[in-house]
């Protein structure tokens, strides 16, 4: 088949799987499952075969609408990196989707939830190789839309309608920042197709570009959760473990830096928008290490845990190395993925999200145990695990960048993560699985059936290995988007500075180690002291947020609602009131007896009289 | 011939009439003053006829004469009006016909009311 048809294929297998999916009825679990996975599996072959196939960035550009002197396009934009996301994506989605047979067997609403995950991957797909911005906008708005879905999925955790809600609405004020962002892009350029705008963008006025470039980082920052949109995020924990991996993973919040990366001549053009997005970045690495530290719910370790790696492939791009975000982001969907799923399956087995409720799980779930250990291994960048080398990439990024204050500071703050990150990973893989049970449930806990463990198990392989690809020799090339003007990125460089990372983490885990040690039952967090609960509360700042902006905000609506009862309603229902009441009085007039009758009666009779009179002599 | 002395009695006559009609209460009277006032328009109709040189010749006596027969029957109507005025309310005084109270309950069953 050939590539032209192959492209526009990669979304379309796992729409028709969805859409099919929409119709089943709602007893029919095998098909829906079979359906799901379908999907998922073929958009997995169609990813590889392109990625096998594509050498050389190809295009497909169909005129689809024009309006006035604006065209939009249909098409698709294939690059080798796209080819790389896409099988990530693939993967992962194919995941979740075997693994949510296992971990939803009693719930009612399975098949659309399958459906709703097939849809949710078409999108990431589409936005992946969209080759115009109105067509990525169709994919990024149909994710916003399938994360409010599927997070609020369970309907009997009274948290989850509140946390669907918040998810679409904080990413909702990023998209709107996205939207203006594309028109202004578009108009300027003439047209939507990213080739047109790219190659337009020397001609624009740069406040034009600076303006476009500061509008997308809204949108990237609202559907990647960087600082101050994230704090969505960890509400999302509420939908069902094997979404929580899909969205943190390979969907969603990864959209977010893999557009910056496919536009990224708009943010090097915008000048001061990378040093926005540096900024962003940093706050959010730290911002997400820190809040991980004190929480007790496994999913929200995890959760603050993507906000801050996602911060680090946002500090890749400030720094200029746009291919490096794109290793990191693949590396950490593996083992984002991996960790999800096998807390999903910790969950399962315990019944308790709280690491308070775990311990001494080891023993008795080796097989989740040890990917487990090769997924936290991940996240800390322990050599010669995946995360290691792609977040060794990031950190030589920032400190061979050349130029002005910002590699500096990321380059110190991606320190400060480090050990931080490992001091709470150390945690969560003491606090789970080292030491005694808990709980009941922890004591019973067992390995969960094989479509739960499998997944676990095989995201454990590029957990291990997807790091080596850096040593492959054109693995930095191919990552790097066709359009950048950026030095193709060297992403394995062993050398004396990666000595420093490995301290950092060396130190954050001996410390964690000791403290935990002291006592093996109880938190190692009750060291932080006074900043526990600011950590657990993630430096309270959604009680700012809804001082802030929630509670204004609905401050105001309510005034414009009752404004609109009183006024607006109130002149309408006024109008009809008083006609009313004008036409009972003429009615009671009419209702006269027959004197008054008669008398009105003459009393018009010499009124026109009068008047005939009066214009007959005056004529 | 003087014009002027039918005309002032016709005048007369109208005016008679329409005192007739605002200050009378009882129905039958009411109905002989606009029959008075009829009558005035029919003699200035006759006069006029013999004063006022028309296109058709003598249309004020002819009119004069369908005036009177549309009188006879609109008499005709109006009594048989009165006399189921007087039924229903055993009283012809026309300014005692409420026309502003709910008139519902008379139309679902005619009765008669004392006052």
């Amino acid at each position: 088949m050939s590539l032209d048809v192959l492209g526009p294929l990669l979304p379309v297998v796992p729409l028709v799987a969805a859409l099919s999916g929409f119709v089943l009825p709602l007893r029919s679990r095998t098909a829906a499952a079979a359906l799901g996975i379908a999907g998922a599996a073929g958009a997995v072959v169609v990813a590889i075969v392109l990625a096998v196939r594509v050498d050389e960035p190809f295009e497909t550009v169909v005129e689809w609408v024009q309006i006035g002197n604006l065209s939009v396009t249909a098409g698709v934009r294939i690059d080798s990196a796209t080819t790389m996301v896409a099988v990530a994506v693939g993967v992962v989605a194919l995941a979740v989707q075997v693994y949510s047979t296992a971990y939803l067997h009693d719930d009612d609403r399975y098949p659309p939830y399958a459906a709703q995950v097939s849809l949710f991957t078409a999108a990431m797909l589409l936005v992946v190789v969209a080759g115009d911005l109105i067509l990525l906008l169709v994919g990024w708005e149909i994710m916003g839309i399938c994360s409010y879905l599927l997070i609020g999925h369970d309907r009997r955790l009274p948290e989850a309608p509140a946390a669907a809600v918040k998810a679409f609405l904080v990413t909702r004020v990023g998209d709107i920042g996205f939207l203006l962002g594309i028109v202004l892009l578009g108009v300027n350029a003439g047209s939507f197709w990213i080739t047109q705008v790219l190659a337009s963008l020397p001609g624009l006025p740069a406040a034009t570009v600076t303006a476009a470039a500061l509008l997308l980082l809204a949108g990237v920052a609202g559907k990647s959760a960087q600082f101050p949109l994230h704090t969505w995020l960890p509400d999302a924990m509420a939908g069902p473990t094997p979404i929580s991996a899909l969205i943190h993973a390979a969907t969603m919040v990864a959209a977010g830096i893999y557009v910056v990366t496919r536009l990224y001549p708009v943010f090097v053009l915008g000048d001061p928008s990378l040093v926005v997005l540096g900024v962003m970045a940093v706050v959010t690495v730290l911002i997400g290490a820190l809040a991980a530290t004190a929480q007790d719910d496994i999913k929200r370790v995890l959760a603050w845990s993507t906000v801050s790696q996602i911060g680090y492939m946002a500090a890749a791009l400030a720094v200029g190395a746009p291919a490096v975000a794109l290793f990191h982001l693949l590396t950490h969907a593996a083992f984002k993925a991996l960790l999800f799923l096998g807390a999903g399956s910790i969950i399962h087995e315990v019944g308790s999200n709280s690491m308070s409720a775990m311990g001494g799980l080891r023993r008795r779930m080796p097989a989740t145990f040890w990917s487990m250990t090769i997924g936290l291994g991940a996240l800390i960048g322990l050599p010669p695990l995946a995360g290691f080398w792609s977040k060794d990439a990031v950190l030589h990024a920032a400190s061979s960048a050349e130029a002005g204050w910002l590699p500096g500071l990321v380059y110190g703050v991606g320190l400060a993560g480090v050990l931080v990150t490992a001091w709470y990973a150390g945690r969560l893989w003491l606090r789970t699985f080292f030491g005694a049970p808990r709980s009941p449930g922890a004591s019973a806990a067992h390995e969960p059936s094989w479509p739960m463990t499998v997944p676990v198990v095989v995201l454990a392989v590029p957990s291990a290995l997807l790091g080596l690809l850096a040593f492959a020799d054109d693995f930095g090339a191919r990552l790097t988007p066709f359009v950048v003007d950026v030095p193709e990125a060297s992403l394995s460089h062993l050398g004396a500075e990666t000595a420093a990372p490995l301290a950092a983490l060396v130190v954050g885990l001996v410390l964690v180690w000791a403290l935990w040690r002291r006592d093996a039952a109880r938190d190692p967090a009750r060291f932080l002291g006074p900043l526990r609960s600011t950590f657990d509360n993630a430096f309270w700042l959604d009680t700012v947020q809804d001082r802030l902006v929630v509670r204004p905000v609905v401050a105001l609506a309510r005034r414009v609602s009752s404004a609109d009862q009183r006024v607006v309603d109130g002149a309408v229902e006024g109008t009809g009131q008083g006609t009313a009441d004008a036409g009972d009085v003429l009615a009671a007039w009419h209702r006269a007896g027959l004197p008054r009758a008669a008398t009105a009666l003459l009393a018009g009779v010499l009124l026109f009289a009068f008047a005939a009179a009066l214009y007959g002599s005056a004529t | 011939m003087r014009p002027v002395i039918p005309y002032v009695v016709a005048a007369l006559l109208f005016g008679a009439g329409v005192y007739g009609v605002l200050r009378r209460r009882n129905a039958v009277l009411v109905l002989m003053a606009v029959e008075l006032m009829l009558n005035a328009v029919n003699l200035i109709l006759v006069t006029a006829d013999t004063t006022v040189r028309a296109t058709l010749p003598h249309g004020g006596q002819v009119f004069a004469l369908f005036v009177i027969v549309l009188a006879a029957a609109e008499v005709g109507v109006g009594l048989a009006i009165v006399l189921q005025l007087y039924r229903l309310r055993s009283s012809v005084a026309v300014d005692t016909v409420r026309l502003d109270a709910a008139p519902a309950s008379e139309l679902d069953e005619p009765r008669l009311v004392r006052e």
